[in-house]
């Protein structure tokens, strides 16, 4: 399937790219890309199923689609009929779909149920030198194991479950190289964060980011994967990092890994995969990971923040009339003054969760800054776990009780607060430190104000009511989780 | 899909950056399973405010949006442009989109042109100064013409030879099943499968 002489070093992108290539464009059109793995929910695949019955086409590869339902599933008193009629028709709808046509689907009450970026790595179904795609922008969270990953729309739903292929265009390649060591406190998401301040939301667009650099490889699976998640939130579609030893550890063993022969074959294969010394990026980006803080956004848009330790911006200082008239307008917005220090703003909420935080590493990360402390009065602390499969293994360690000693509320697996699509929503003008990967205007409920942080940022700011880095507390984290320096 | 070629109608200037998705329709709005009806849900937190754009009658009966840059970021959700659609417009034109909803575009119909932010303001001034006018954005020539001002935009020209004739994508690819069968029959063992693996082999 390679259409490059090996001679040319390559990228990562580059080698998973040419190994899919089914049809190769000619004039200008498009590659035809063999898609290896297809996530599917509730969300974006009814119109899906619909235009395949239509059409009165099968789905080509069951053996490569599995569905869950994650967006609209509420996160208390699962065993109850879905309150809201049309989350119930959505949900049931990929039922009926998922039966009619085959698909594998893991529903609200099975232990394999959950976000569909958690339960994808969990089963071990997401691996380095595959293709990944999902009717999700946050799809990317898969290209932290080397794996080229995507979130696609509707349309490109249907075309996935017709032929099991993808016309894409090439994308451009970007490295984005971390170099140095994270200080205790620091952790993947104050990293992703902060590119996204540096190269803005739009940095991305039209490139697959490649994350390289000793601090990128000092993370674990969980890290790697909250770095990925949100390459889409700088505008690129796949953010990926090369496989290495703690990719294969993570892996081995897991329900659907290759096995046997077939696990030295692909970890043999996935050796090669890693970009040739000598390969050209189309650009590079690069971040000094000795002088990261934990970070935190300000604004209504994921490139908008700043180190904790910092004010909020003035607008007028901005020199792009664009980013001035946006920062201007997130400003008001969130309800926020020019020069205000980062740490005096107060939550009325902590929301722990979401595709990007929401692993048992985050979870057992936040744990450990809460854990014997009491809640800030007057402060809703949410904690949504993943994955059905995560909360039970929270719930071995303790971690359930931790956080209801805490005072915060304990809940089922799904995509909650990130996008309110359920019950879990904020009220007009109720503000949240929130471990998800958007900061959009309305995103958590209508009128609510959304800061991005890291699990620690968040259990820290959950005991003082203001924004907080464990750095605040007087007392280092120690844990070994999600990147975190012990 | 229907054919586009020259899409003309009042055109409406949205003078904001960064224009996600989940402002163009809320996540509220994606419970259902149709893929129409979608029209009042567009920009639905800011149509409550009656001064904003949409709300203002001279721009009644679009079909033309003239965005600031980065417009469709964010939320692969293909509901933006069902909502772009049935609210009635044909096109978008911006400095720069999110690529997903570019995609989401091509594949529904909307042309999304890509366009200079100098010609950007250039067309929220002639917008401004003369509310209602009509642009007149031509696929064949990649030009879009407003008043006095005529400008061009970029589209890639697949997306673009699509769109004029009016093809559908799966349609297209299912012209090459052969070599997607043959691929298939080369493709490693290791690589996953959601069935377990004793029924997908099934030997």
């Amino acid at each position: 399937m390679n259409h490059v002489s090996p001679a040319v070093p390559r990228t990562l992108a580059e080698k998973v790219w040419d190994d899919h290539l089914v049809v190769k464009g000619e004039a200008g059109s498009p590659d035809l890309i063999y898609i290896d793995l297809h996530l599917v929910h509730e969300v974006t695949s009814p119109q899906a199923f619909d235009g395949l019955r239509l059409a009165g086409r099968p789905v080509r590869r069951p053996d490569l689609t599995i569905a869950t339902e994650d967006h609209n599933t509420p996160t208390l008193d699962i065993d109850k009929p879905i309150a809201d009629l049309t989350s119930r028709t959505q949900i049931q709808t990929l039922r009926n779909n998922c039966a009619e046509f085959g698909v594998r689907l893991h529903p609200l009450g099975d232990i394999e149920q959950g976000i569909v970026h958690v339960v994808g790595p969990q089963l071990g179904l997401t691996m380095p030198g595959i293709t990944v795609v999902c009717g999700d922008s946050h799809t990317s969270t898969h290209g932290a194991f080397g794996a080229m990953a995507f979130g696609i729309g509707t349309s490109e739903v249907e075309h996935v479950l017709a032929t099991q292929t993808l016309p894409l265009t090439p994308f451009k390649t970007m490295a984005i190289t971390v170099e140095g060591e994270l200080r205790p406190g620091v952790t993947a998401k104050d990293i992703i964060l902060a590119v996204i301040a540096q190269i803005g939301t739009g940095g991305g667009q039209g490139y697959v980011l490649e994350f390289r650099g000793s601090a990128i490889r000092s993370l674990s699976m969980e890290g790697r994967m909250t770095v990925c998640n949100m390459s889409i939130e700088a505008g690129a579609r796949a953010g990926m990092i090369a496989p290495d030893q703690v990719t294969y550890d993570y892996l081995e063993g897991r329900a659907h890994a290759p096995k046997g022969e077939d696990w030295d074959a692909a970890v043999a294969y996935w050796k090669t995969l890693g970009t040739d010394a000598d390969a050209v990026f189309d650009a590079e980006v690069f971040l000094d990971a000795n002088e990261l803080e934990p970070f935190v956004t300000w604004g209504t848009n994921p490139g908008q923040g700043a180190s904790l330790s910092g004010n909020v911006p003035d607008p007028s200082a901005i020199a792009d009339p664009n980013e001035r008239s946006s920062a201007e307008r997130a400003l008001e917005y969130m309800d926020l003054e020019a020069g205000t220090p980062l740490k005096e703003i107060r939550v009325d909420a902590v929301f722990m969760g979401s595709c990007t935080n929401s692993r048992i590493e985050d979870l057992r990360a936040f744990a450990s800054v809460i854990k014997g402390q009491k809640k800030a009065d007057g402060v809703r602390v949410m904690v949504v776990p993943g994955s059905a499969r995560v909360r039970i293994e929270a719930e071995a360690e303790g971690i359930d009780q931790i956080v209801k000693d805490f005072g915060a509320e304990w809940r089922f697996a799904g995509c909650s607060m990130c996008l309110g699509m359920n019950p879990d929503q904020l009220a007009p003008g109720e503000r949240c430190a929130s471990t998800s990967n958007r900061n959009f205007e309305g995103r958590q409920g209508k009128g609510g104000r959304t800061h991005l942080v890291s699990p620690l940022v968040a259990a820290a700011t959950a005991i003082r009511g203001t924004l907080s880095s464990p750095w605040d507390l007087g007392v280092t984290a120690n844990s070994t989780s999600e990147g975190v320096n012990a | 899909m229907d054919k586009v070629s020259v899409v003309t109608g009042v055109a409406v200037p949205l003078e904001r950056a960064n224009v996600d998705t989940d402002q163009i329709i809320p996540a509220v709005f994606l419970k259902r399973v149709t893929k129409t009806g979608f029209d009042d849900a567009l920009f639905y937190a800011w149509r409550q405010d009656p001064d904003f754009v949409l709300n203002r009658a001279e721009f009644a009966g679009a079909r033309v949006l003239i965005a600031g840059p980065d417009f469709g970021t964010g939320s692969s959700r293909e509901h933006a442009v069902w909502a772009l659609r049935d609210y009635g417009f044909r096109a978008v034109l911006s400095p720069r989109f999110g690529d997903i909803f570019r995609g989401n575009a091509g594949k529904q119909g909307l042309l999304a042109g890509e366009i200079s932010e100098e010609d950007v303001e250039r067309i929220w001034a002639a917008i401004e100064a003369q509310p209602g006018i009509e642009a007149s954005v031509d696929l064949v020539s990649k030009t879009v013409t407003i008043g006095e001002i005529t400008a061009p935009f970029v589209i890639d020209d697949y997306t673009r030879w699509r769109l004029l004739e009016g093809l559908d994508d799966i349609g297209l690819t299912l012209r090459d099943e052969a070599q997607i069968t043959r691929f298939e029959l080369a493709r490693e063992t290791w690589r996953p499968r959601t069935i377990p693996v004793q029924q997908a082999v099934g030997d």
